[in-house]
C-alpha cells in the first residue's frame, strides 16, 4: 500500500527528471532534472528495502559524479545555451533511429523474461541483510572481476594524469618571495599593493577610478579588462568642483544660497586643485 | 526508512517500525523544534564566546542578557526586501536556498538521543528512526544539501558567487572523501552502521578514544564540510564579498543562514554518535548508582551537552585561527588528511583482524610498541638530510632609507642617525617617477 502510493507519486517525478534532462535548453537546468531522477530512483531503492543500495546511490552519483559534471558545466556560465545547428551531417536521423533499435530491444527482452511464479522475497535472498549481502558478492563470488575494475579505474586514473602532467621549470614564486621582489624591484609606491578604486558620495564600485593628489584619475586603481570593454565610469559626474562664485558664497553666506548652484557650470571652469578642499568638506 | 513488510529481518532495526503515529508526529516535531531552538541559541552562543574572547560584552540588549538577539534579528531579517537580480536564473534562485534548508532537516532523525523512555504511557526510544545504512545515509543528506550553495553560487549570474560556488563544491567533495574514511574505522569496531548500533557498541569505551586519529580526522573534515571558520574559502568576505551568498537577500539569505547553523549543529551530533558515545553518561557520572544517569530521560542532558561542546569547538576555532589560502587548504586534504586517513583504516583492520583472530590486546599492544620501537631505531639510523648552510648575510651597515623606503634596523644592525639629506634627494626622485599622474 505505502509502496504503491510512493511509486505514484515519484514515478512521475523520476520520468519528468528523466524528460527535463532531453528537453531543457540550459545544460545546468539538465544535470538538475538528472538529480531529480537519481534521487527518485534511490528512493525506490530504499522502498524496495534495499537501503544500502539507494543510499550509495544518492552518495556516489548525485553526490560526487553529478557534482563533478555540475563543477565543469557551472563555469560555461549563466546564460549560455547549447547551440541547435547539427554539427554532424545527420546526426539527428541516426539518433532516431539507434533510439528505436534500442526501444525494440528492450521491449523484446522484457517481453521474452520468464518469471518465476512465486518472488524469493528479500529476506530469503539476503538472510543477513543487504550490506553482508553485497559484501559476500563484491569479496566472494565476484572478488576477481572486481579487483580487475579496479586496477582498470586507476590504470585510468594514472594515465590521466601522466598525460596531462607537466613539468615545472622553475620552482614557483613563494608569497615571501614575490614580497621581497615587490620592495627590492618595484617602484616603492607600489609596495603595498594596488590602490582601491574610487569611494564616493554617490557611487561606490570597482568601475570608477581613484583621485590622485592632484586630482588626475588613477588608472591603476581600476581593473584594465574594465577599461578595455567599455565598462568603467568617469570619475566626472561624481565629482564636485566649485566654482570661484561656490567658494566665495561658502566662506561668507550661508549654505543655503549656494544649494543647487552650478553643478554644469562648474565643468567648464576648472579651480584650482588646492580651493577643492576649502567647500569640498561642507558640500560632502 | 519506509516500513513496509511486517515481518522483520536483518534490513530493519529491532526496536524501530512500531510506534504509533502520534509518537512519530511528536518525535518529528520535536526534533524541528529542537534544531530551531539549538540555532538561536548557538548564534548568540558564538557572538558572546567570540566576544569574550576578543575582550568584548557581545550582545546584552535583547531580552534577559541579550539571549534574544537572534529571535531579534531573524524577525528583522524576515521583514527586509527580497531582491531577484536582473541576471539571475530565477527557478534555481528561488530553489537554492529549499535545497540547502531541507536536507539540514532530516539528519537528526537517525540520531539516537537516549535509551527507550516512556511518553504518555507508550515505551519508545529517542530516536525517530534507524536504518542499517544509517550513517552512509547522513553522508548521503549531505551531499544532497551542498546543492543548495552550488545552486546558489550558480544562479546569481555574478562572478563572485559563482567563485564561492565553485570553492564549496570543491571543498565539499574532497572534505566528504575524508569524512567517509573517518567513518570506516568506526564501522569495522562496531560491525553495524546503524547510530543506535554504533551507541551501543560504545558502552565500555568510547571510539573517540580507541579511534582517535579517526576522531581528529571527522572534527577536521567536519568544519571543512560546513564551510566554518577557518576553513570558510566559499564565503572568504576579503576577496569574495559573501561568496555564493553575496547576491541573497531577505528570507532567502536567512534559509542558508539556518541551514549553515543546522549543519553545525547535525555534524556535532554525528560525531557525538560516533565518537562521543552518543547518549551515555561520561564515565564519573556513569559509575554513579548502577547507572541510573543512562537511563530515563537523563541521556538527552549528555547528549545536547556533548552537541553544545562541539559547537564551542567550532566557535573557538573561528575566534583563534586565520583563513587558509585556497591551495593551502586542498592540499591539505589530499596530500595529509587522505593518506594518513588511509594508513590508519590498514592499522584499524589490521588491529581488528588480530582481535578475530583471538589475539589478546595486551598481546597486541606488546606487537605494536615493537614494531613501533624498530620504526623508531631505524629512523635513527637513517642519515640526517644535510639542509644547505643558509648564507650568512652578510654584515651591512644600516641603511635607513634601503631602496628609497624608509625600513627599520634588522636584528645585528645597529641604529645610526639617518643620512637624511641624500636619501631624501633619491626618494624624491623615485617618487616623481613612480607617480602615475
Amino acid at each position: 500500500m505505502g509502496e504503491a502510493a510512493l511509486f505514484w507519486i515519484m514515478a512521475p517525478i523520476a520520468v519528468l527528471g528523466a524528460l527535463g534532462l532531453v528537453l531543457s535548453r540550459k545544460a545546468v537546468h539538465g544535470a538538475l532534472s538528472l538529480a531529480v531522477t537519481m534521487i527518485s530512483l534511490a528512493l525506490f531503492y530504499i522502498a524496495q528495502e534495499a537501503a544500502f543500495l539507494g543510499v550509495v546511490q544518492i552518495v556516489v552519483y548525485t553526490g560526487a559524479i553529478m557534482m563533478l559534471f555540475l563543477f565543469v558545466i557551472m563555469l560555461v556560465g549563466v546564460d549560455s545555451s547549447d547551440s541547435r545547428v547539427e554539427t554532424i551531417r545527420n546526426q539527428r536521423a541516426a539518433a532516431t533511429l539507434a533510439v528505436l533499435g534500442v526501444i525494440v530491444l528492450l521491449t523484446a527482452v522484457t517481453v521474452r523474461a520468464t518469471l518465476p511464479e512465486e518472488p524469493a522475497g528479500l529476506t530469503q535472498a539476503t538472510p543477513d541483510g543487504n550490506v553482508a549481502a553485497i559484501a559476500d558478492l563484491i569479496f566472494g563470488t565476484y572478488v576477481w572481476a572486481f579487483e580487475v575494475v579496479a586496477a582498470l579505474l586507476i590504470t585510468a586514473a594514472v594515465g590521466a594524469m601522466t598525460l596531462t602532467h607537466r613539468e615545472r621549470i622553475f620552482n614557483r614564486p613563494t608569497q615571501k618571495e614575490l614580497s621581497i621582489k615587490r620592495f627590492s624591484e618595484g617602484a616603492p609606491g607600489d609596495a603595498a599593493g594596488l590602490p582601491v578604486p574610487g569611494v564616493y558620495a554617490r557611487h561606490n564600485a570597482v568601475d570608477t577610478p581613484a583621485l590622485l593628489p592632484d586630482g588626475t584619475p588613477s588608472e591603476a586603481s581600476i581593473n584594465r579588462v574594465l577599461v578595455a570593454r567599455g565598462a568603467a565610469r568617469s570619475t566626472e559626474e561624481f565629482r564636485h568642483r566649485p566654482t570661484p562664485a561656490d567658494i566665495e558664497a561658502g566662506a561668507t553666506e550661508t549654505r543655503s544660497s549656494v544649494e543647487g548652484e552650478g553643478r554644469l557650470a562648474s565643468d567648464a571652469d576648472e579651480p584650482a586643485a588646492g580651493d577643492d578642499d576649502t567647500t569640498g568638506g561642507e558640500r560632502a | 526508512m519506509i516500513g513496509l513488510s511486517a515481518d522483520t529481518n536483518a534490513n530493519e532495526i529491532a526496536g524501530f517500525g512500531s510506534d504509533p503515529w502520534w509518537i512519530i508526529a511528536i518525535k518529528v516535531v520535536a526534533i524541528f523544534v529542537l534544531l530551531i531552538l539549538l540555532t538561536l541559541f548557538n548564534i548568540v552562543f558564538e557572538r558572546k564566546v567570540v566576544a569574550r574572547m576578543q575582550h568584548r560584552l557581545g550582545p546584552n540588549r535583547t531580552g534577559p542578557k541579550g539571549w534574544l538577539q537572534s529571535l531579534a534579528d531573524g524577525t528583522k531579517l524576515m521583514f527586509k526586501e527580497d531582491i531577484i537580480p536582473k541576471a539571475a536564473d530565477k527557478v534555481v534562485y528561488v530553489l537554492a536556498p529549499i535545497v540547502a534548508l531541507v536536507p539540514s532537516f532530516l539528519i537528526l532523525a537517525v540520531i539516537p538521543m537516549g535509551p527507550e523512555v516512556s511518553i504518555f504511557g507508550t515505551e519508545t526510544r529517542l530516536q525517530l528512526t534507524d536504518l542499517p545504512v544509517a550513517v552512509l545515509f547522513t553522508l548521503a543528506i549531505a551531499s544532497v544539501g551542498v546543492y543548495g550553495l552550488m545552486l546558489a553560487g550558480w544562479s546569481s549570474g555574478s562572478t563572485y558567487p559563482l567563485l564561492g560556488g565553485l570553492r564549496s563544491t570543491a571543498q565539499v567533495i574532497s572534505y566528504e572523501l575524508v569524512m567517509g574514511l573517518s567513518f570506516v574505522g568506526v564501522f569495522l569496531f562496531a560491525g553495524t552502521m546503524s547510530t543506535s548500533g554504533i551507541v551501543a557498541e560504545q558502552e565500555r569505551l568510547w571510539y573517540g578514544i580507541i579511534l582517535l586519529p579517526s576522531f581528529l580526522i571527522y572534527l577536521i573534515s567536519m568544519v571543512g564540510e560546513t564551510n566554518r571558520a577557518p576553513f570558510d574559502l566559499p564565503e572568504a568576505e576579503g576577496e569574495l564579498v559573501a561568496g555564493w551568498g553575496t547576491e541573497y537577500s531577505s528570507f532567502k539569505y536567512a534559509m542558508f543562514f539556518q541551514a549553515e547553523y543546522f549543519n553545525m549543529v547535525n555534524v556535532s551530533a554525528i560525531a557525538t554518535t560516533l565518537f562521543l558515545g552518543g547518549w551515555r553518561a561520561p564515565w564519573p557520572i556513569s559509575a554513579i548508582n548502577d547507572g541510573m544517569f543512562n537511563t530515563g530521560w537523563w541521556p538527552l542532558l549528555w547528549f545536547l551537552g556533548k552537541v553544545v561542546l562541539l559547537i564551542f569547538i567550532f566557535i573557538w576555532l573561528r575566534g583563534t585561527l586565520p583563513r587558509l589560502r585556497y591551495d593551502q587548504f586542498m592540499h591539505f586534504c589530499w596530500k595529509v588528511l587522505l593518506p594518513i586517513s588511509l594508513v590508519w583504516i590498514v592499522a584499524v583492520a589490521g588491529m581488528r583482524l588480530a582481535f578475530n583472530e583471538g589475539l589478546e590486546r595486551n598481546q597486541i599492544l606488546l606487537y605494536g610498541g615493537i614494531v613501533v620501537a624498530v620504526l623508531l631505531i631505524g629512523s635513527l639510523l637513517i642519515p640526517e638530510k644535510k639542509t644547505p648552510a643558509e648564507p650568512e648575510p652578510e654584515e651591512r651597515e644600516f641603511d635607513a632609507f634601503a631602496g628609497g623606503h624608509p625600513v627599520p634596523p634588522m636584528p645585528g644592525q645597529e641604529f645610526v642617525a639617518a643620512r637624511i639629506p641624500a636619501a631624501t634627494t633619491q626618494t624624491d626622485d623615485r617618487t616623481e617617477e613612480s607617480s602615475r599622474a
